[in-house]
């Protein structure tokens, strides 16, 4: 039922690094152990640390469909899961001559045409590989979570007009979350768990010259432990790889090709979003 | 104890050392830990430390604690480092006992230039093993971080780090922060590194089960306040935010789940036209919540200040929950703080102005909770109102003077709700000189040692 898509920790970090995602060994590893025990994978840290990239990429390297359930505050069962087609079904039901059985439109209308598949529901019916990223698990209200329990434990969803659909093929799943509320225990339990954090300062390098290779080495270096100056400070928000990528692309884009004091200063903005934050950092960085 | 039933008996000890240590492993969490180890390569050390993590440690701020006992329960090396010199770092003493000091500082001093790390732990190792030792009571060895790290003192090397990693540079601007940052956090890791090692060390004279209760710190958001280190308080005020943010969302999460406002027809109408007219779904106005207004009187003296300073900074990160906020400030005489907290503003920075600027001493410069109390109703009658919520901060040890409860009482009476939050633990209040006994007639007093308390109280204090 269930067919891993990597063969061990090394091949997981090569081909995630093919589809353009530089892993650590940590990343790698729980991944790899991911696919392997079939486990649901909860990823939790700051925005901009390349959450949704990760399941990205390793949709990309393992030749699966993405599907992405986006949670939101007042996401329900009627757009995770599945929906019926209530319109048609009227239509349906309006179109039939008066003296139809009803037990034959009845049977009609629960059929799979006025089924309305929605993220969950379709990546359990998928026979081809399938990465099912939900992102954002923390927007979503409390109910939500019963309900991906029940979809992420057995695979299954019970549709009580068709019955129960199991999944063929287990998706790989990934789960995304900013850590505005704490997830329930009971799904916690029940995913493996990553933290990304900020990266090493030569994985964050790294990135940064895969991303944006015009940069150049020195640059990169200059930029990379400049960033980490910037987040020992005590910011509102803290700049994270995403941020990284956009300077280097200014410090292209401008010409610039060495990091002063001018040069920061003239770019803050690209990497610092609140205006206390850009305060502090001029002055503890002494960039006036 | 002696460790049971080889790789299995060590690994469900491993769990019972983390539990023991607060983090919460569930069965079938060492169940999947069991599992996870049966599919990774298991002469991978960090893939084994990974497949754990995943599997059992599900809170980053248990992670710390996780890895120290990893350390501890699964070392790397085990006895005598093995002086491996492939790499050339000359880390040998010439002869017994007698220690090249200066040949090791240059080789740490080359380390944490590169900061390579797998050097920098081979390296922490031999120091352990040729500076660290000293030989105790009945044959036992002792081993201490504070001599390799005295014997070694990287902190003086930081100047000469500066100048290499600088390679020309001016000093005093932004290259020099930026290359400070990058030395201390080396140097840390260093630090770690030999901290680490110590301990393993020590596992093996001892037991590990031994050395496992004392190596773990307590998390940061349960550090009681008053004993706060400067690094725990740098630690909470980091936290502040995400804090707040955790809160801000519980909380509409419970609004939302209370009553809805009123139908609003103009859209129940709107959606019935996709069922033909016949209104399957009423929509409703969204509830209006009831913002309160809060005032916070603190009592910044020295022995309370840093709680004072973490719950301004969490009101003020939760300023979109009520209406107002207006902060006052006292040690023996009370002012007003407000005016040091502007929207965005950086509240770090507020509370250093604070004590630098707000007038906040009238008398000898220790805690007066009457004089204060007296002040604040004179000079603010407008402060507290029908729908104030009046938050007290403070430890109540009044010097033996004056407690000035009746100007309280008149506070408490004016105000929707009053509470008084204690930083003191429960069972000290009322000894010395503390005036709980006397304010606690007039006022509900709440114990908050910690940042765990604090979030309890805010919750409750939020109407839902």
């Amino acid at each position: 039922m269930h067919t891993s898509a990597f063969a061990s920790v090394a091949d997981v970090q090569e081909r995630l690094s093919a589809a353009g995602y530089l892993t650590d060994h940590a990343i790698a590893t729980t991944v790899f152990l991911a696919d392997r025990l079939g486990k649901p994978l909860l990823v939790e840290g700051p925005a901009g640390v390349g959450k949704t990239e990760l399941a990205k990429a390793v949709a990309e390297a393992t030749g699966a469909e993405l599907i992405r359930l986006q949670c939101y505050e007042g996401l329900d069962e009627a757009r995770a899961l599945y929906e019926w087609n209530y319109k048609k079904q009227l239509l349906r039901i309006q179109a039939s001559k008066d003296d139809d059985a009803w037990d034959a439109i009845h049977d009609d209308v629960f059929a799979e045409e006025f089924l309305l598949s929605r993220p969950l529901l379709t990546a359990i019916r998928r026979t081809e590989p399938t990465v099912l990223l939900i992102d954002e698990t923390d927007k979503a209200d409390v109910e939500v979570e019963g309900l991906l329990l029940e979809v992420l434990s057995d695979f299954q969803v019970t549709i009580p007009e068709l019955g129960t659909i199991s999944a063929t093929r287990r998706p790989i799943v990934f789960l995304t979350s900013n850590a505005t509320r704490e997830l329930s225990e009971a799904l916690k339990r029940r995913c493996l768990y990553l933290h990304l954090d900020y990266p090493a300062a030569d994985r964050e390098k790294a990135i940064v010259l895969s991303r944006v290779p015009e940069v150049g080495e020195q640059l990169a270096e200059q930029l990379v432990r400049t960033v980490r100056a910037l987040r020992a400070l005590e910011l509102k928000k803290s700049p994270s790889i995403a941020e990284s990528i956009d300077w280097a692309h200014t410090l292209v884009a401008l010409g610039l090709d060495t990091l002063d004091e001018k040069a920061v200063g003239d770019t803050l903005g690209v990497v610092l979003k609140h205006a206390s934050d850009h305060a502090r950092a001029t002055d503890q960085l002494k960039l006036n | 104890m002696a460790v049971e039933g080889g790789l299995l008996g060590r690994e469900i000890a491993f769990f019972d050392a983390l539990r023991e240590a607060g983090v919460p492993v569930a069965l079938s969490e060492v169940i999947d830990a069991t599992r996870a180890m049966g599919v990774v390569d298991l002469l991978d050390r960090e893939a084994l430390r990974q497949a754990f993590a995943a599997t059992a440690v599900k809170r980053p701020h248990h992670r710390p604690t996780f890895d120290r006992l990893f350390d501890l329960w699964w070392p790397a090396v085990t006895g005598e480092p093995t002086p491996v010199d492939a790499e050339g770092t000359p880390a040998e003493g010439d002869g017994d006992g007698e220690v090249d000091r200066d040949a090791l500082r240059d080789a740490l001093r080359e380390l944490l230039l590169t900061g390579d790390e797998d050097a920098m732990r081979r390296f922490a190792r031999e120091a352990v093993a040729t500076l660290g030792r000293s030989d105790g009571a009945g044959g036992r060895q002792n081993w201490f971080s504070y001599r390799v790290l005295r014997g070694l003192s990287p902190e003086t090397l930081v100047s000469s780090l500066l100048d290499a990693l600088l390679a020309g540079q001016q000093r005093g601007g932004l290259a020099e922060k930026v290359a400070r940052q990058t030395v201390q956090e080396r140097i840390r890791q260093f630090q770690e590194m030999v901290e680490a090692e110590v301990r393993r060390r020590l596992a093996e004279d001892r037991g590990v089960e031994q050395i496992s209760r004392t190596a773990v710190q307590p998390l940061s958001e349960q550090v009681d306040f008053l004993r706060a280190s400067r690094d725990d308080m740098a630690e909470l005020r980091r936290q502040v935010f995400p804090l707040a943010r955790r809160l801000a969302t519980r909380l509409t999460a419970r609004r939302r789940l209370g009553r809805s406002g009123k139908l609003d027809f103009r859209r129940t109408v709107r959606a019935s036209l996709g069922t033909g007219g016949v209104p399957l779904v009423t929509h409703h106005k969204p509830h209006k919540p009831h913002k309160p207004e809060l005032t916070v009187l603190c009592d910044v003296s020295g022995s309370v200040a840093g709680f004072a300073h973490f719950t301004l900074m969490l009101s003020y990160a939760l300023r979109e929950q009520f209406t107002k906020v207006r902060a006052f400030a006292f040690i023996d005489t009370c002012d007003e703080v407000t005016r040091f907290f502007t929207p965005g503003g950086d509240v770090a920075d507020a509370l250093a102005r604070m004590s630098a600027e707000a007038d906040l001493v009238w008398f000898d410069g220790h805690s007066d909770y009457g004089h204060s109390i007296e002040e604040f109703a004179k000079r603010y009658p407008d402060a507290v109102g029908p729908r104030t919520s009046l938050l007290i901060l403070g430890d109540a040890r009044n010097n033996y003077r004056a407690t000035g409860v009746p100007a309280l009482k008149k506070l408490v009476a004016q105000a929707r709700h009053a509470y008084w939050l204690n930083p003191e633990p429960a069972a000290y209040w009322g000894s010395g000189d503390s005036a709980v006994t006397q304010y606690g007639e007039v006022i509900e007093m709440v114990e908050c040692r910690n940042a765990v308390q604090l979030e309890d109280f805010v919750q409750k204090l939020l109407p839902g």
